[in-house]
């Protein structure tokens, strides 16, 4: 059993990744070992890599190889429109979608009464520190329709609303969304934001 | 071990990659927490926010395991809440007040009903913090710290009552005070259901529960300090009145 015990650790480890359990992760690992030249080497060359330059940026909270993200250091992007994000995968699912053409803020988090998390724990200081320094003309609260999140961009405009136009994502109807299948929270919510046609 | 019954979603924790752990105070069976197998799933994860009203299903096979829920929607009040800041706001102090001050499994139906009650007034924003007064009341007679304000309890009498004992939660009246009366939290009428009910009476009078809260029940529930939600909640009822009083 020991000739096997480094390739059993490596299946321990990706059976904690997302989406994987220990059935999935051994399918994967033995994927791996077939394609060692194609996929494998390259993979731990790759994970090496990130795991000794990967690092969270100083000024967004975004996640890059250096001090300073790609989006931060370039210039087109100091519009003057700042997106505040709970986490660096809602920074990535708007820049799939890449309608928005500012500069990023990353929470890390949202507050929440009932986990104790509050403002001292999450990017909220070093957001009023970036609007004290930065030319910002709007800050768009792109946090998630959840009670924590709007909590949280509630508390935001409070602290911040006086010094900077606010303005958050609108909330209703999904593309492709059916009314019949729609909580009556969302169906209300946009009605309540219709518009013109 | 299985039962069904109606409750108000407390919260919800992830637990694993797609289940949740939730919390929910029900009529008949207090608060209780189970997994919701899926809770974290894009089809249930709208449906679990804080307020929710569900009608839930628990199993488990000893009664003292967590258990498992199975939840269906009655009423969602997550767009009432979301509406506007004091909503929100109240949504948070009502549902961590409960988390911090109930056991769980201990049936409270008038607290139960009178929570109900509480969060299908959200979004009426003009009456919201007078029933959010009341209810708190409720909130300390169900833990044991009932506020007796009917009579002095040193006179006996119904008149002139001006102060509450910090120590007994009862009333005093002004004769019944003497030289103690500098020691007494003062008796705002509105905690008597007298007078209009503005937002500095009721604020008055969330100083009154908020000791109570503070000196009584947290030392109750192993010192853990009152949610700090409850604060921010009257934040909002201040800034509302020194608004309401800078332009009258």
């Amino acid at each position: 059993m020991n000739s096997t015990r480094d390739i059993e650790n490596l299946i321990d480890l990706m059976a904690k990744l997302p989406g994987l359990g220990p059935r999935s992760a051994r399918r994967a690992v033995l994927h791996l070992i077939r394609k060692r030249a194609l996929l494998l080497t390259p993979l731990a060359d790759a994970m090496t890599t990130v795991a000794t330059t990967a690092r969270e940026c100083l000024n967004c909270g975004n996640v890059g190889t250096s001090d300073i993200c790609d989006i931060c250091t370039e210039e087109k992007r100091a519009n003057g429109e700042l997106c505040v994000v709970e986490d660096v995968a809602d920074l990535w699912a708007m820049e799939r979608s890449g309608v928005f053409k500012g500069r990023y803020h990353v929470l890390g988090g949202t507050l929440s009464a009932l986990d104790s998390i509050g403002p001292d724990d999450l990017g909220i200081l070093r957001l009023i520190d970036r609007v004290a320094s930065e030319e910002i003309s709007e800050i768009i609260l792109a946090l998630n329709a959840t009670i924590d999140g709007q909590t949280t961009a509630h508390y935001i405009a409070d602290r911040l609303g006086d010094q900077v136009k606010m303005t958050s994502l609108a909330q209703g109807v999904p593309i492709g969304g059916e009314l019949d299948y729609l909580d009556d929270g969302t169906i209300s919510t946009a009605m309540r934001a219709r518009k013109a046609l | 071990m299985d039962w069904r019954d109606q409750g108000i979603l407390l919260s919800t924790r992830r637990h694993g990659e797609s289940s949740a752990i939730i919390d929910v105070l029900t009529e008949h069976h207090g608060r209780h927490a189970g997994v919701v197998r899926g809770g974290a799933s894009r089809k249930l994860a709208p449906v679990l926010q804080p307020g929710a009203q569900l009608d839930v299903a628990w199993r488990a096979r000893l009664e003292d395991h967590i258990g498992a829920f199975t939840v269906e929607p009655l009423r969602s009040r997550s767009a009432q809440a979301m509406g506007g800041r004091m909503a929100l706001a109240g949504l948070n102090a009502v549902v961590s007040l409960v988390m911090f001050s109930l056991p769980e499994r201990d049936p409270v139906p008038l607290l139960y009903h009178k929570t109900t009650q509480l969060l299908d007034l959200l979004g009426q924003d003009d009456l919201w913090p007078l029933a959010y007064l009341r209810w708190e009341k409720n909130l300390l007679e169900v833990t044991g710290f009932a506020l007796d304000l009917d009579r002095c309890a040193v006179t006996g009498g119904q008149d002139d009552l001006r102060y509450v004992s910090p120590k007994t939660g009862r009333a005093v009246s002004g004769a019944g005070a003497g030289e103690w009366a500098a020691r007494l939290l003062p008796l705002p009428p509105i905690l008597r259901g007298q007078g209009p009910g503005t937002d500095e009476d009721v604020l008055a009078a969330l100083e009154v529960t908020g000791y109570f809260l503070q000196h009584k029940l947290a030392p109750a529930m192993g010192h853990r300090p009152v949610p700090d939600a409850r604060h921010r909640f009257m934040t909002l009822v201040q800034h509302r009145h020194a608004a309401n009083g800078k332009t009258q």
